[in-house]
This record gives C-alpha cells, sequence and structure tokens, in this order.
C-alpha cells in the first residue's frame, strides 16, 4: 500500500489534484443520471484509449484497479437477482425476479460502475496526498487547519500498520489467540485506536509549537498551479462526458430511470 | 474572560502573593460547560482537528485491512443477497458517529467521515474517486443531522444509535440512487432497512462503547468526552 | 563567545512567578508555586522526579498547554515578559516521540511547515530551510521521504523544523529517551552545535545527566509537592544534592543504579537452542540470517547490537511469535513438555507456560480495562480455578507494589507501572523462559533498579530470561551472557563468565 508518495515519474503526477478530480465529475452525473449500457460502454472504451495514450495503461491493468472489475460484476448480478422486473421472467424463487429487464439492467450496471470507478481510481492512483492538500487549500481554498490536519494525521498511518503487527503478536504471547477470531479484531482495532489517538494527541502539540492554528495569514512553501496543462484534463473530461452522452441519446437508449 | 478568535490563555493574575490557596484562579473551572459561551464550545481546537482526522485515517486503514482480508470472501456472498449486504457495510459509518462523539463539535461527523473517506480513496477503493468522497460527505450529514438536532449538547446512547441510524439512511438512499439505481422496492426496502439497523448497531452502539473504552485509557484527557468520566 | 549568525534571533528569557497549572480533569494542579528565572542565553537541565511537572513546564513555555478548555492557570509565566502562550515562534519545542512528530511527507516540506505558519514569504522559506537541515547535519536531498528516517534522523528533523523558525529559546521534552546510543549522541551534538550557533536559550528535559552535562551550564531540579529543589551550576548540584537526586530517579553521571549479585547455582540446563536462524518480520523478506544462540535456564542472556539489524524480530521469532525463514530453532524436552516441534508451531495458549514475551512498548499487550484483570488473563487462559488465580494474581500485585492500582486502567499507568505490568502480566503463568524486548528502555534510575531486581530474582528461580536491549549499564550489572549482533549478520557469542 502506498499512500507515502506517488512516484513523481508516473504522467499526470504533476496535474493539480483539484484537476483531476474536476475531470471525472461530468461523466460521473452522466451516468449516475442515466442507466443504459451505451453510454457506460462509450466512457469505458474513451477511458482505455486514453490512459492508454497517456501511458497510464500499465496502471490501468495493474493489481490496483483489480476491485473494480471484481465489484462491478457483482454489482451486477444484485441488480440481476433484485432488479425491477419486466419482460420475459427467467428465472424466479422467493423475491428473486430474474427477468429479461432485470438481466439488462445488471448489464447496465455493471458497465456503469466501471465506468464510474476506473478513471477515479486510475487518477487517484497518480495523487500525491501532499499536492491534493495542496490544491484543496489553495485551488479550492477550503480552510488551511482542517486540510493539513487531515494531511498531518496520514504521517500515523506506517506507525499504526506497525502497531497492528505487533498487536497481533502480543495476542499470541498472551494466550488468547487460538480462539474468538472477531472479538480478539476488534479488541485490537480498539488498541490500535488508542495509541493512534494518543500519537494524534501528541503531533498536535509538536504542530500547535510549530505555530500551526496561530492567527496570522499562513503563506505556503510549495505553490499549487491551475494552468493550461489542469484546464486541458479538465476539457478532456467533459468530453468523454459529452461523447458517451450523446452516444446513449443518439441510439434511444438514453435511460432515466429514477425521474 | 476572552480567550477567542485564536487568542490563547492569558494571566492577568494580581500577584501580591503567590501563596495557595490565596491565588487568584486565572481562568474559570474547565469543567463547567454550561456557563461556557457557545462560541468557544463549538470552536474547533488544533487537538480537535488532528485527532479527527486521525480517527479518520485509522478506521480507513482499518476498513481497507478489512476489505483485503475478507472482500474477497463476502463479495460473492453479499451479490447475492436480498439488500441485506447493507448492515456490514455500515462499518463505515464508524468514522462519522465516533469522530462526533469525540470531538462534540458541528461538522465533526461530516468532516471525520470524509477523512475516513478519502484516505480509502487514496489507498484505493472499488468504488474510487469522488465518488467514494461524496458518499463519505452524504454518510456524515446523516450522522450530524442527528447531533445538530440535539443542539450538540446530548451525546448519550440514544442519541449515537440515532446518529448511527442517520448515517445509514443516508447510506441507503445515496447508494440506492447512484449505485442500484434498478433495483425493485422489495430490494429497496431490505436494503434500507438493514442499513439503518446495521447503522444503529454498528455505528452508533459500537462508536459510543469505543468512546467510553478511550476515555477510561486515558486517551482523551484533553476532550471533554474524556473528562466526564475520568477525573483524577 | 562564538560568532553568531547575523539572523539569529536574539535569545529568550523566562520567568516563572507563582506559576502553576491543573489539566482540565485533573484534581492536583501538575505544576504549583513555581519561580524561576532564566537568563537569555542560559542554557538549563531540567531534573525532577516523575510528576514533578517538568513536561507540563516546558509545554507552557511552548504555548500549548491550551486554553480554558484544557486547564487552569496559576500566577505568570512569562518569556520576554510576555505570556508564554503568546509566544509561539519564540519558542521552539521538541518532543520525545520521534514517530509523532513528522509532519509532513517529504523532509523539506517538514521544515517548511512552521516557516509557513509564521507567514514567512516563500522565497525566504527554502534558504531557511537549507539553512536549518545543514544545522542539524541531516544532509538528505529535500524530497526524501520522512518515513525512511530512523529516531536520531527524525529528532534531528524536528529540531530543524523548530530551528527554521529562528526562536529565542528551544525547549526539548527528553528529546532522546526513545533512541539508541548512537541516535542519543547525534542529538546531542546536533543540539549542541545549534546553541553555539544561534545562543539561543536551551531548557533539556532528561533523566540521563550525563548526556547533557557537557551541553548545559545550570541544572534545576523541580520538587514534587511544588517548587524548586535544587538550581546551581551542574557540577555543584550533582555533587550537593545526589540524594535527592537519587531518589527522583535521576541517572547519576558513572552511577549504576544496581548490580546483580552472582548467580548462586551455574547456569542451568538448556532451554531452547537456535542454529542458522533466519528471521523475518514480515515473511519473505529476512531481517538477519543465520543466528545461532543458546537460552539456559537460570541465566540472563542480554542480546545487543545497532538499530535495524533484527534484534526483536530475532527475540520475537525464539519466543514462538514469529515464523523463522530458516534454521532450527529447537526447545529441550524440560521447555516443551510433551510438545513438538519449534515453539511457532506451539498453540497461543501453549506457549504461556513455556514462553513469555514482554514487548518493547508495555502497551501493545494489555487487553483489559483493570490492573488485576489484566494479570487474570494468563491464568484463565489456562483454565485455572478462581482460588488459585486469585492466589497468583494477589502474589503478584504484592511483589510488584502493584496492589493500590489494582482496579485502575492499565493505559492510565506511569511508564515505570506499565512495565511492571506488563512483566507480570507475562509470568502470572510461570513460563520457564521469559523473552524481553528492552526492558529497560527510557527508565528513570528507580524504576531501572525496580526492575533489574526483578528480573534477576525470576533469574534466581530458575527461569532462562533473554534480553533485548541497547542498554550498557543492564549489560554490564545484570547480564549474565551477551550476544552482540553485527549488521546484517551474527556474531559468535561469547558464552564466558559474567563481564
Amino acid at each position: 500500500m502506498s499512500i507515502a508518495a506517488v512516484r513523481p515519474d508516473l504522467p499526470l503526477a504533476n496535474v493539480n489534484p483539484v484537476a483531476k478530480v474536476a475531470a471525472t465529475v461530468p461523466l460521473s452525473i452522466v451516468l449516475v443520471l442515466t442507466l443504459d449500457a451505451v453510454s457506460a460502454t462509450v466512457a469505458i472504451l474513451c477511458e482505455i484509449v486514453l490512459f492508454t495514450a497517456i501511458g497510464l495503461g500499465p496502471l490501468l491493468w495493474s493489481p490496483r484497479t483489480l476491485p473494480v472489475w471484481i465489484a462491478a460484476p457483482l454489482t451486477g448480478i444484485s441488480m440481476v437477482l433484485y432488479g425491477a422486473p419486466s419482460g420475459a421472467v427467467l428465472w424466479e424463487f422467493g423475491i428473486v425476479h430474474v427477468t429479461e429487464g432485470s438481466v439488462q439492467i445488471g448489464i447496465a450496471t455493471t458497465a456503469r460502475v466501471i465506468a464510474i470507478a476506473l478513471p477515479a481510481v486510475v487518477l487517484f492512483l497518480t495523487i500525491d496526498p501532499t499536492d491534493l492538500a495542496d490544491g484543496l487549500a489553495q485551488t479550492l481554498r477550503l480552510p488551511a487547519r482542517f486540510v493539513l490536519g487531515a494531511l498531518a494525521a496520514l504521517r500515523l498511518v506506517g506507525s499504526s500498520i506497525d502497531d497492528w503487527r505487533t498487536l497481533s503478536l502480543a495476542r499470541r504471547a498472551r494466550g488468547i489467540a487460538d480462539h474468538g477470531a472477531v472479538r480478539r479484531g476488534l479488541g485490537q482495532a480498539f488498541a490500535m485506536l488508542v495509541l493512534a489517538i494518543r500519537r494524534g494527541s501528541t503531533l498536535a502539540t509538536a504542530m500547535e509549537a510549530r505555530g500551526f492554528g496561530a492567527p496570522g495569514e499562513r503563506t505556503w512553501a510549495r505553490t499549487a498551479h491551475f494552468g493550461r496543462a489542469e484546464w486541458v484534463v479538465v476539457a478532456v473530461g467533459c468530453l468523454v462526458a459529452a461523447a458517451s452522452a450523446t452516444a446513449a441519446i443518439a441510439t434511444g437508449s438514453w435511460n432515466v430511470i429514477w425521474s | 474572560m476572552p480567550a477567542q478568535g485564536g487568542q490563547r490563555i492569558s494571566f492577568p493574575v494580581p500577584l501580591s502573593s503567590k501563596r495557595k490557596g490565596t491565588t487568584v484562579h486565572a481562568t474559570t473551572t474547565s469543567s463547567d460547560s454550561t456557563v461556557r459561551p457557545d462560541a468557544r464550545r463549538l470552536r474547533w481546537r488544533v487537538v480537535d482537528i488532528v485527532v479527527a482526522s486521525v480517527i479518520g485515517v485509522a478506521v480507513g486503514v482499518v476498513f481497507w485491512a478489512w476489505g483485503v482480508v475478507w472482500g474477497p470472501i463476502s463479495a460473492p456472498i453479499e451479490a447475492v443477497l436480498p439488500g441485506l449486504q447493507a448492515a456490514p457495510a455500515a462499518v463505515w459509518l464508524i468514522a462519522g458517529v465516533l469522530g462526533a462523539l469525540v470531538i462534540r463539535k458541528p461538522g465533526a461527523a461530516i468532516y471525520t467521515e470524509i477523512v475516513a473517506a478519502t484516505v480509502s480513496a487514496l489507498i484505493g477503493s472499488q468504488w474510487g474517486g469522488l465518488l467514494t468522497i461524496e458518499a463519505g460527505l452524504v454518510q456524515g450529514l446523516g450522522a450530524e443531522l442527528v447531533f445538530a438536532i440535539f443542539l450538540y449538547r446530548n451525546w448519550r446512547l440514544p442519541v449515537a444509535l440515532l446518529a448511527g441510524a442517520g448515517a445509514g439512511l443516508a447510506m441507503a438512499i445515496n447508494d440506492l440512487v447512484l449505485w442500484y439505481a434498478g433495483a425493485a422496492p422489495a430490494f429497496a426496502i431490505i436494503y434500507t432497512v438493514s442499513a439503518v439497523v446495521g447503522g444503529a448497531v454498528i455505528a452508533g452502539g459500537l462508536s459510543w462503547l469505543a468512546v467510553r473504552g478511550l476515555a477510561r485509557a486515558g486517551a482523551l484527557d484533553r476532550f471533554a468526552a474524556g473528562r466526564e468520566l475520568r477525573t483524577v | 563567545m562564538p560568532t553568531r549568525d547575523a539572523s539569529s534571533p536574539r535569545p529568550a528569557s523566562v520567568t516563572a512567578r507563582g506559576w502553576g497549572w491543573r489539566h482540565g480533569g485533573r484534581r492536583e494542579p501538575a505544576v504549583r508555586d513555581l519561580d524561576l528565572q532564566i537568563r537569555p542565553g542560559e542554557r538549563v537541565l531540567l531534573l525532577g522526579a516523575s510528576g514533578s511537572g517538568k513536561s507540563t513546564l516546558l509545554h507552557g513555555l511552548a504555548g500549548v498547554l491550551g486554553g480554558d478548555d484544557d486547564g487552569e492557570a496559576i500566577g505568570e509565566l512569562l518569556v520576554d515578559g510576555r505570556p508564554a502562550s503568546l509566544s509561539r515562534g519564540r519558542s521552539g519545542l521538541v518532543l520525545q516521540d520521534p514517530d509523532a512528530q513528522v509532519v509532513m511527507a517529504r523532509l523539506g516540506d517538514d521544515v517548511a511547515f512552521g516557516l509557513e505558519n509564521l507567514g514567512v514569504a516563500r522565497e525566504q522559506i527554502w534558504p531557511r530551510v537549507t539553512r536549518a537541515l545543514d544545522a542539524v547535519g541531516l544532509d538528505l536531498p529535500l524530497d526524501h521521504a520522512t518515513a525512511q528516517l530512523s529516531g536520531g534522523q527524525r529528532q534531528r528533523l524536528a529540531l530543524a523544523g523548530v530551528l527554521a523558525m529562528r526562536p529565542g529559546i528551544i525547549l526539548l521534552d527528553e528529546p532522546t529517551a526513545n533512541l539508541d546510543p548512537d541516535g542519543v549522541r547525534e542529538v546531542r551534538d546536533a543540539v549542541a552545535r545549534v546553541v553555539d550557533e544561534t545562543g539561543a536559550t536551551l531548557v533539556v528535559i532528561e533523566h540521563r545527566v550525563s548526556t547533557w552535562l557537557p551541553v548545559v551550564d545550570r541544572v534545576v531540579v523541580l520538587g514534587a509537592a511544588g517548587g524548586l529543589l535544587a538550581d546551581g551550576r551542574p557540577r555543584d548540584v550533582v555533587a550537593s544534592r545526589s540524594g535527592e537526586l537519587r531518589a527522583a530517579g535521576v541517572w547519576l553521571p558513572g552511577e549504576v543504579p544496581w548490580r546483580a549479585p552472582r548467580p548462586e547455582a551455574a547456569a542451568g540446563h538448556p532451554l531452547l537452542t537456535a542454529a542458522g536462524l533466519d528471521v523475518a518480520r514480515i515473511p519473505g523478506s529476512p531481517l538477519l540470517r543465520g543466528a545461532d544462540l543458546r537460552v539456559d535456564a537460570g541465566s540472563i542472556l542480554a542480546i545487543t547490537g545497532p538499530n535495524g539489524v533484527g534484534k526483536s524480530t530475532l527475540a520475537l521469532t525464539i519466543a514462538g511469535l514469529l515464523r523463522a525463514e530458516g534454521g532450527r530453532l529447537e526447545p529441550s524436552a524440560a521447555l516443551a513438555d510433551g510438545l513438538r516441534g519449534a515453539p511457532w508451531r506451539w498453540r497461543s495458549r501453549d506457549l504461556l507456560t513455556r514462553i513469555g514475551t514482554v514487548f518493547q512498548s508495555p502497551e501493545h499487550q494489555f487487553l483489559t480495562g483493570s490492573v488485576r484483570a489484566e494479570l487474570e488473563v494468563g491464568p484463565r487462559a489456562l483454565r485455572l480455578g478462581a482460588v488459585e488465580r486469585t492466589a497468583r494474581v494477589d502474589e503478584l500485585l504484592a511483589a510488584l507494589r502493584l496492589e493500590r492500582l489494582a482496579e485502575a486502567n492499565p493505559f492510565t499507568l506511569s511508564g515505570g507501572e506499565k512495565r511492571r505490568l506488563s512483566v507480570a502480566g507475562a509470568i502470572a503463568t510461570r513460563p520457564r523462559m521469559l523473552v524481553l524486548d528492552e526492558p529497560t528502555f527510557g527508565q528513570d534510575a528507580s524504576t531501572w533498579r525496580e526492575l533489574a531486581r526483578l528480573i534477576v530474582g525470576l533469574r534466581d528461580e530458575g527461569i532462562g530470561v533473554v534480553a533485548v536491549t541497547h542498554d550498557d549499564v543492564f549489560v554490564d550489572a545484570v547480564a549474565d551472557r551477551r550476544l552482540e549482533i553485527g549488521a546484517r549478520r551474527v556474531a559468535p557469542a561469547e558464552h564466558g563468565d559474567r563481564r
């Protein structure tokens, strides 16, 4: 798991994260509005072509996107089984109604989840938390105390994972590791939380001692640019959204289901 | 005594006597929470921000680890459940309720839940990106509204359970609109009820228990939530 | 007087008049009735028993005790004549825990953090960052990951972060207590250089006096009941107040708190033998290869060596908690007591009567909400009857002076009490072998003495003790044998007489 820093040689690594997040917004809105396989499929194709073209292909096909490929069809299955029934009934069992309509919904749902999640996951993997914080505080002008507080808390991820490992060993040493995995896991999570909050309180003191949260204007050692590259990224996001919406409307499959 | 707007404590104390018992106490007694003006009661200190963030981060990490271990086993089972999968999904809602119960400031539930969501988005979750954070915002809002209805003055178990239920309801609405858009009414109802019950029990109940444990372990000595249970 | 950088700040003065502080939720004040003057440029070592409020004073000077929510102040505490709470930026504070002070992911960003908060213009920030890193001797790229720094490097980074802000007074709260001897020297030397160059006032808390004597020119001892116990030139205070300092747990230069008597009997039979053992914390990435060692009943084996060579991992492996990557680990029949195979194959419950483990940080071991319940965990897991259980627990509570804390929450104990409790928890099930990771690390001299006596007592009962340690005094005064581990490999054990 890499939460510390993103490899700076990745494509788009130097683009303001705010732009990368913003670029996914139009497509997400389009795909949330309509439930159809056409818009989602067009979007997926655009995503694959674009990511491959700019050199994010390896990331696209890496294990990091595996959860998307697993979760999407599983969500689709839920909808095949429990989607709104219509058309011919294929199978029935209790409240399960597999119909032609629900199979269509399942397929559309699968494509839709992939189309929304894939760019988000891939783009987030190119985002360095420090850059994200700079973007949120300088570009979007979110309150610096909160943004930086969250950023600082990320430093404790490493020590929390170490704690978790040691806590597991300590439970074996104390003779209680043979049974009751669930209860032990809860206790262990609690112990980790105690240690994390203690460390967090110390971190807060260390930050205050360095003037954090004091009155007065704060300056920034790093700049968060929002220039041409950022606008291009956002524009590409808009284009993909427009393409998938146009395709769905042109083929007559545009389908706003919860209007 | 003014102690707002970033001004820290000040020390206007008569120096005529230094002996114990005759000095004038410079500040009001901190345990007396009713007399303090609301503005100060509700203002976030640095330690509030950092500890809320730490709670969000810790919960985000636990869920990531939990997902790695149990996800592959549970996901196929959950896919065929008629909406009951919302109940275990309520573990996602712990961050917001726990954050609010510890910090006791407006926005704590929303902020903590958003931090947890952002962390899991950065590590890599199946939904990913902005919609993970959007889900965190909506779920946090569900809990936040309940605490706001009680004017950020009641932090007892019933309110914690309600806040968990509120977060569960918000999660269900969000998921049914965004991800299960084509669901049949039966699925939607089961999903919503599971989310509300799961939210109340897991996010509300477990968080409330965790806060008591944290307070007794002395981890919350800098918070009113900790001092209420532990004066030494 | 060394020449000063033109950009150096004016050294700050400190005045406390009848100052006191009570933390919110506490009945008793942490500090009371304090009167103290520190002149600009003085270098003060602050001593006192645990609970005398040294840290509270330092936090007060740094202006981080908080507002009305956090506690209650009495009297005056001034830095340069202004309330200390308003003088953030004039003072710089470094804390004890190296893991809890890093704010940013990259080295340069972390040093810049304080400057940003003070509103320093960007074009001035980076030159000041570079200069501060130079001053503490951290010769690494600005984008170096802070997660990869050693403990000593992290403390120097914290010092650089403080230094860049050009404080008039530098406040150090046990900055070296969590470091190995190399780290201690690194940080101490960096501090000495920095105060020489800037002329800043220095206040440092540390119970290992000898580390800081070369740097400071004044020693102040806080009394446990408030006020000052002693104040003066270092040599004078140490010489004239040695009794009080000893009672306060201060490590006096060149003094060993306690020496173990020779073992009454020669070392007993072997309990566990390791041959060519490869150990790994995370499966697949061995830290240390080819370790050979033998643990004997009734003998204390100290495992020493530099940080990061895998000493703790070796200890956890021979304790049966981690699976070895290679080599053999063979328990004797006396230790195995009917079980087969290496200890890591045994069930968790079976370890209880065979090998006890005391972790470096006691908190990792705590499972319950009270000291008594904590001691009952092992006996319960062994399914001992209630009578036997209570008898054992009462005996341990008395032997380790934890009786009055029986109902206290383990997490809320003092450092020394936590350490005693974690040892007590491990020996409640009467294991034949005990593995301790840094048992005396960072302890004051009183706790050290108590732990040393306890460990030697266990040895004399015939328990085989293994202690991973950085503590030379422990190795010298307590251990019977020593196994020195070099970088990436294991040196042959000295199976000689005690040194």
